[in-house]
């Protein structure tokens, strides 16, 4: 029964618009105001000049429009903001890059476990993510604290060569490592719901064909999990672009992001169009990045056998 | 006045007309099938009847009334879907009692009501039970009980018996001829089971490509279709054309490609030459061993009742035909031989298996001949 | 089933650790009759016990439950309004403006509500941090009401508006009931995403408002103390059980779609 069909005919009667209406209009109307307004605002306070006591200027003043690309010509040319965005390019694709070496394993395993213990498996690797995002950096103020086991272990083999003593905490390695440990399950998921269509004939068949465990990887169940790759680098990359908390908790004062920036300009500086300026640079590249890993995700799929992915 | 009348309704999704033009009066009381292969829209024209999707053109009268601006609840016309539709989280009770107290019938009514509903459709004793605990065929009736308990005018069935056995599918036709009887309620019933559909009906409306094709008693449909298409779609059909040779006298002769010349009973006036089609039921095909020329025949098989070309004497019979059986199929009661014709024409035949422990009459390889009478067959322009 | 190799099985394990070591550490440590989160001493509750002592803490708290109800029961309703209607009426907005709250970096929600609040003269406080908390878990509520809308057969809601049900009786007798679950999955998802949230907090809750994340960023910004683990420790277990319950409720919660 085409269920589809229903609605296109029975919302052309009055009575059912107004249905639709009702049911659509107060999320609709919420959103508009509390996200696509502040976002457009946003958007225009970028254009504007900063207020003498932080904020805005006024949007008339001696009856000139107070409207200008001051901010984005001071983003492209000072370059001390260009190097920020591409230190945190280069830290949200190092985050990438280490959440898929260790999100690899575990979808796997995951999905080649027997059915029953799947969804517990899959759980398991979820529930950390459900705990609070700042309990979950300050576990590592703790595990990588200078009086904690790991600081005293590591300097203990670093004096055995005569070196200096190292700090673990606020440094850059600091912050991969929790900006690993955050964001790893949002590249388990689609992984798994990748791997887990795999058809294991497949790889029986090319264990047939004589390949050995790493060119059965290798040759086929990597690139039929690419669309998975694809997806969970995207989950990954767009939230670690933006991170301010790992950097301000655990980082030195050389590890400041874009993030940071942003939070600095407005809440210490208070200048709102640069702010904005760097807001929309940030949210231009991560649209950039999930519109490019969806559609080569896309692609991939399309010139892949796609057949081989599904087996149910 | 006929109850329900569908005049002229179209639908249309983009370019696409899925129910093209049709119109049917249905009478009250009546047991009415819609008969179509897959697509051909017999859904999409019960879902306008219950007021699920809107005609593009056209209007559908209940009573003489325009239902276009009623909403379903308004229109006293209930549905049995397919897939069943029940409530999963109230019990049989439950779902057949939420009609009722949609319709606010007084509480102190309600069960009384239901438990006639439950007497009606055979569920006494089901009533506590939740829909995943009962069987297909139990879920159809709660589904039927649930249509029928506030007595609507019209019950819509949409291949109500699709997801049924072979055997339980029976046992609910002979079940529905019953319940339609003793409700007396009219039924649009929807299928593309033309077996079930000449089993239940009173009338048939054959359909195809969102058109109807031929609206008639089962009877009618079966021995006479008026085109190729319900012809070849009602039951098993052996399609002869060729260009018409002679007509009158209630005869047309046509010349059937890989025959020759078949004489077939029609009081239609057509010109020689036009192009006709001759539709002959596999079972009216008489088929005897040829050994020599004077039908020196095995035992004349037994047929169904319904090949017996009734008052007419087997002499009458005057279209002879040789030919070679090319193949067989054994179907339990029947078997059916194709016949090939020396001009490359196949024919297929149908005997039934009466005798004890009798399955074949013919091996693959046998010459035989076939003959049958002018009105065993159906003339189509 | 195949044997898994040993080197698969020792790289999840890995993971599995990587995941779950930290966490154990700061609940082990909520024990620790030490005041520094380095060596263990002895057990100790005296930390739950200053915890429930501590006035900001308390108050903290106070704030953080009282802004994820109102949150969770605000976009519970407007969630599922919008899985709604974004399953059953074909609207192009709608979809965009649920999902792209979900997909962008969090602080451009926190900034740009941040320029919108001030702009209007909103005081920042409580009722600016729900109202942001709602606007993000709308999208939440409404992907799980969707997809449990996904798995329900269409022909009920017709069966009942052929049953005599007005839409809004159809609605409530038929479809509502069936998709309770994943209401209230979503209603807890809701809640936890909102008493869990800092980074949206931080930028609308103003100078004078503290809620517990809040409370915790800035005491761990100036030292790590025990009181830290406890209060997590108690956060923790709450959220846990919630979405145990919430994935109870949901199955579907735990696969990606
Ligand atoms: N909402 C719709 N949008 C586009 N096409 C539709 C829609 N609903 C039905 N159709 C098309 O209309 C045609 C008739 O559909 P309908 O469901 O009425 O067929 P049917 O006769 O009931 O077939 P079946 O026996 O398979 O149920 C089909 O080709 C179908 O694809
Ligand atoms: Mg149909």
């Amino acid at each position: 029964m085409p269920g589809t069909s229903s609605h296109s005919a029975m919302t052309s009667r009055s009575s059912e618009r107004f249905g639709k209406w009702l049911v659509s209009a107060p999320p609709l109307v919420y959103l508009l105001f509390f996200f696509a307004i502040p976002s457009l605002i946003m958007v225009l306070a970028s254009f504007r000049t900063p207020g003498e006591f932080g904020g805005l200027s006024p949007l008339v003043e001696d009856g000139r429009l107070d409207l200008n690309l001051d901010s984005y010509v001071r983003f492209f040319t000072e370059s001390v903001y260009a190097q920020i965005f591409v230190k945190s390019v280069w830290y949200a694709l190092l985050t990438t890059l280490f959440c898929l070496l260790l999100a690899y394993p575990l979808a796997a395993l995951i999905a080649r476990s027997p059915k029953k213990y799947r969804d517990l498996l899959l759980l398991l690797v979820i529930l950390p993510f459900w705990s609070n995002f700042l309990i979950r950096i300050y576990a590592w103020m703790i595990i990588l604290g200078p009086n904690a086991a790991m600081a005293r272990a590591v300097n203990g083999v670093l004096s055995w060569f005569g070196h200096e003593p190292v700090a673990l905490l606020f440094s850059s390695f600091a912050v991969l490592v929790c900006l690993v440990y955050v964001h790893l399950p949002f590249m388990v998921l689609p992984l798994y719901a990748n791997l887990e269509k795999h058809d294991q004939a497949l790889l029986d068949a090319a264990q047939d064909l004589g390949a050995n465990g790493w060119q059965r990887f290798r040759r086929i169940t990597f690139p039929l999990s690419l669309p998975g790759v694809y997806a969970g680098a995207a989950l990954v990359f767009i939230p670690a672009l933006g991170i301010f908390a790992i950097p301000d908790i655990l980082g030195g004062p050389e590890d400041s992001l874009i993030g940071n920036i942003i939070k600095q300009q407005f809440l210490e500086t208070r200048d709102w169009p640069f702010g904005s300026v760097l807001s929309i640079v940030l949210t231009v590249a991560a649209l950039v990045l999930a519109g490019l890993a969806a559609w080569v995700g896309r692609s991939q799929l399309g010139t892949r056998s796609s057949g081989a992915l599904s087996r149910a | 006045m006929a109850l329900l009348e569908i005049q002229n309704v179209s639908r249309r999704f983009g370019d696409f007309t899925a129910v093209d033009q049709v119109s049917i009066a249905i009478e009250a009381g009546e047991f009415f099938t819609l008969l179509g292969p897959s697509g051909c829209g017999k859904t999409t024209l019960l879902r306008m009847i219950a007021g699920f999707d809107l005609p593009d053109d056209g209007r559908i009268l209940l009573n003489g009334e325009d239902l276009a601006d009623r909403p379903p609840e308004q229109r006293p016309v209930r549905t049995v879907f397919q897939s069943y539709a029940l409530f999963p989280h109230m019990s049989v009770e439950g779902n057949i009692a939420f009609p009722l107290q949609m319709a606010k019938t007084p509480a102190a009514e309600v069960p009384a009501k239901v438990q006639a509903a439950l007497e009606d459709v055979r569920l006494i004793g089901f009533g506590k039970r939740y829909p995943h605990e009962l069987s297909g065929g139990q879920k159809q009736r709660v589904a039927i009980g649930r249509a029928l308990v506030t007595h609507p005018a019209v019950l819509l069935l949409d291949e109500p018996l699709a997801a049924l056995d072979a055997k339980l599918r029976e046992e609910m036709q002979i079940e529905l001829i019953n319940l339609q009887k003793e409700v007396g309620i009219t039924f649009v019933y929807v299928t593309h089971d033309q077996t079930e559909a000449l089993a239940l009906s009173h009338r048939i409306a054959v359909m195809n490509k969102g058109r109807v094709e031929q609206l008639d008693q089962p009877a009618k449909i079966y021995s006479f279709p008026t085109s190729r298409f319900v012809a070849d779609f009602i039951g098993k059909c052996n399609l002869l054309e060729g260009p018409v040779t002679a007509s009158g006298n209630g005869v047309v002769t046509i010349d059937a490609e890989g025959l020759g010349p078949v004489r077939v009973a029609s009081s239609a006036a057509v010109t020689g030459g036009k192009s006709g089609a001759i539709a002959l039921r596999p079972e009216k095909i008489r088929v005897a061993t040829s050994t020599s020329a004077v039908g020196a025949t095995i035992a004349e098989p037994d047929r169904r009742p319904e090949a017996k070309p009734d008052g007419r004497s087997d002499t009458e019979s005057n279209n002879h035909f040789r030919g070679t059986v090319t193949d067989h199929l054994y179907l339990g009661d029947v078997t059916v031989y194709i016949v090939s014709t020396p001009q490359g024409c196949k024919l297929e035949t149908l005997l039934a298996n009466s005798g004890a422990g009798r399955t074949k009459f013919f091996e693959v390889g046998d010459a035989v001949e076939m003959s049958w009478s002018v009105d065993a067959g159906h003339f189509i322009s | 089933m195949r044997r898994h190799p040993v080197a698969l099985w020792a790289a999840a394990a890995a993971g599995y650790a990587f995941l779950y070591v930290p966490l154990i550490i700061v609940v082990v440590y909520s024990f620790n009759n030490s005041r520094l989160n380095a060596e263990w001493v002895g057990f100790t509750l005296d930390w739950y016990d200053k915890l429930f002592h501590n006035q900001e803490m308390l108050s903290a708290a106070g704030n953080s439950l009282l802004i994820a109800l109102v949150a969770s029961l605000v976009s519970t309703v407007l969630g599922t309004m919008a899985g709604v209607a974004m399953y059953r009426y074909k609207t192009r907005l709608l979809p965009i403006l649920v999902l792209t709250p979900i997909a962008i970096p969090e602080i451009l929600m926190g900034v740009s509500l941040l320029i919108f609040f001030v702009l209007l003269n909103f005081t920042l406080g409580l009722a600016s941090v729900a109202l942001a908390h709602i606007a993000f878990c709308i999208g939440f509520v409404a992907i799980v009401v969707r997809a449990r809308l996904a798995g329900m057969d269409e022909s009920l809601t017709e069966a009942a508006r052929d049953c005599g049900a007005t839409p809004w009786q159809a609605f409530r007798h038929v479809t509502l009931p069936l998709i309770m679950p994943g209401v209230i999955a979503g209603a807890l998802m809701a809640f936890t995403l909102s008493i869990d949230d800092f980074v949206i907090t931080f930028f609308t809750a103003g100078a004078g408002t503290v809620t517990l994340p809040l409370q915790i960023y800035s005491m761990i910004k100036i030292a790590v103390t025990p009181e830290v683990n406890a209060v997590s420790t108690l956060l923790m277990l709450l959220t846990l059980a919630l979405i145990v319950i919430a994935s109870r409720l949901t199955p579907s919660l735990l696969r990606s779609d």
